[in-house]
């Protein structure tokens, strides 16, 4: 999936959905981002972790996996509207029966995927859908 | 729009000052899986027959473009521009300058871009635009994995994305939204495969039925195999000069009225709203802007339809059909051959195939085809001026070229 370094650096992003947000400007942004979209120079980025709820702005069910996801197909992907403004991409588990545009979805820790027996495991953030 | 500034006197500030711009040579190779051909042996096809087109010599060459998206992954080389201009012969003795030119799915039409302006701006008379993709040398997975890579890899692809499943997430909110059926998503392929066998180079010249795509394997819900676009090789590449010059080269010039390139989000989840492409918008305001001219002026147009969702997408958002009507426009006969605004008269990527790097070029091939009255049976009677439209990733790209038999 990825090299160690590449993983390891945003472990706390991908683990706790740890962004920024401009306090200029008062945008959340996810992944972090150095720089507002907005106020570019003039803004001020403080990091933010996010509550971790939103809604499903999007979603599929991906039948031919990407490289890495082979043993987990068919899975759901979708764009959530995380309730603070950004939109992230991710995987929906759980009862996926229940999963439509606006659906309330709450993100959980999970394994991402593995490079083979003997590689790293990865871990991040999904989502399920919340009850209603 | 929201948060979009119009800079409609953004290019014509310049263009007072700049060169009228001509195509006088183009040439397509075949499209389609080119087992015995090397990337070189294709681009140098393309490269000599776009100047035999054109009746320029090797030493009138003042320098080369040309767009590749990923040589590094399909073919294990980097460095393509000197590679293409050793083999077309302009190194060891005429050392022209030669430039690759990357953006993913729109590498093709950016180099494009550069080349106009290279000659527009007076620093060059006669260019080659070149756009190349020897995709078959690696199997159907990493080519996938490549492709994925015009995408956010850290924030899209970690997570399990794929282009299709990008794709599908507009379709799924498109059709959501605006009630876009899966069967008018099918009629944009069965029109382009219908195009497709009109054009000698198509990779795909069979007829498909709207049943055949929907009876497909699904790839990302709610496409199936036959709404995407496939893997090919192929290369393109057209001449250009000064419109002052042209007829000394071509008796059939044809004509530069505008250029336009606009950038969005990297990622698709970043966007303003995942069911318009805001770089297409916005590159097509300034399109129009510099050529003087509206949608309903434009009498055929090749879009980038690497989904069928895209090509539905993308007529909306160059102005040829209302916001949330492609779908109905598309079904209603509009976009074909004959209709309103006929639309990959070429068959598009998905029939016509899709190099990624050659797609932008191929697309402008077919347009100078078109505008000389040279497409046959597929020939748009009549037709002054013709658009392009080459997209890179999901969206984060677009560039727009109009084309026009006058000068």
């Amino acid at each position: 999936m990825s090299s160690v370094p590449r993983f390891w650096r945003n472990i706390g992003v991908r683990y706790n959905l740890e962004g920024t947000r401009c306090k200029e400007c008062e945008e959340y942004f996810y992944p972090p981002r150095n720089v507002c979209v907005n106020c570019r120079r003039m803004g001020e980025l403080e990091p933010y972790k996010f509550k971790g709820t939103g809604e499903i702005v999007s979603y599929t069910l991906i039948h031919t996996a990407a490289k890495g996801f082979e043993d987990q197909a068919p899975y759901t992907l979708a764009i959530i509207k995380l309730d603070e403004g950004p939109c992230l991409t991710s995987q929906v588990i759980g009862d996926i029966d229940k999963i439509q545009i606006g659906t309330r979805v709450k993100s959980v820790f999970r394994k991402l995927g593995e490079d083979g027996e003997r590689g790293m495991i990865y871990y991040g953030t999904k989502f399920v859908p919340l009850d209603p | 729009m929201p948060g979009i500034k119009a800079r409609s006197d953004w290019p014509e500030n310049g263009v007072d000052i700049m060169r009228d711009v001509a195509i006088i040579g183009v040439k397509n190779t075949k499209f389609g899986e080119l087992w015995e051909c090397s990337l070189r042996d294709i681009v140098v096809e393309a490269g000599i027959g776009a100047i035999q087109d054109s009746s320029v010599s090797g030493k009138d060459i003042d320098a080369l473009y040309i767009g590749n998206m990923s040589g590094g992954r399909f073919i294990d080389q980097e460095h393509i521009g000197a590679l293409i201009a050793d083999y077309s012969g302009l190194s060891r003795n005429l050392h022209v300058p030669a430039t690759r030119v990357e953006a993913a799915c729109a590498s093709g039409g950016l180099a494009l871009r550069q080349a106009i302006m290279s000659v527009a701006s007076g620093y060059s008379d006669i260019v080659v635009a070149a756009g190349a993709e020897k995709m078959t040398d690696v199997g159907s997975d990493e080519a996938s994995s490549a492709l994925a890579a015009a995408a956010d890899r850290e924030w899209e692809g970690m997570a399990g994305a794929t282009f299709p499943g990008l794709y599908a997430m507009i379709a799924r909110l498109h059709m959501h939204r605006y009630g876009t059926t899966s069967e008018q998503l099918a009629e944009v392929a069965v029109k382009n495969h219908r195009n497709g066998c009109l054009n000698p180079i198509a990779q795909y010249k069979h007829a498909i039925t709207v049943d055949d795509v929907l009876n497909s394997i699904m790839v990302a819900d709610p496409l199936h195999i036959f709404d995407c676009s496939p893997i090919t090789d192929g290369a393109s590449a057209l001449v250009l000069a000064p419109a002052e010059i042209a007829r000394k080269y071509s008796d059939t010039p044809i004509y530069i009225k505008a250029i336009a390139q606009a950038s969005d989000t990297i990622a698709l989840h970043d966007r303003r709203d995942i069911t318009t492409l805001d770089a297409s918008v916005v590159a097509a305001k300034r399109a129009y802007s510099m050529a003087k001219l509206a949608p309903e002026d434009i009498d055929l147009v090749e879009v980038h339809d690497c989904f069928t969702i895209a090509e539905i997408c993308a007529i909306e958002d160059l102005g040829f059909a209302e916001k949330g009507k492609g779908g109905v426009v598309t079904e209603n006969g509009e976009t074909a051959i004959g209709g309103r605004i006929p639309v990959n008269t070429s068959g598009g990527l998905k029939a016509c195939g899709h190099p990624v790097g050659a797609t932008g070029i191929k697309q402008a091939v077919e347009i100078v085809t078109q505008l000389r009255g040279d497409a046959g049976k597929r020939q748009v009677e009549g037709a002054e001026y013709g658009m392009t439209h080459n997209v890179g990733g999901s969206g984060a790209t677009a560039v727009i070229h109009i084309l026009s038999r006058e000068r």
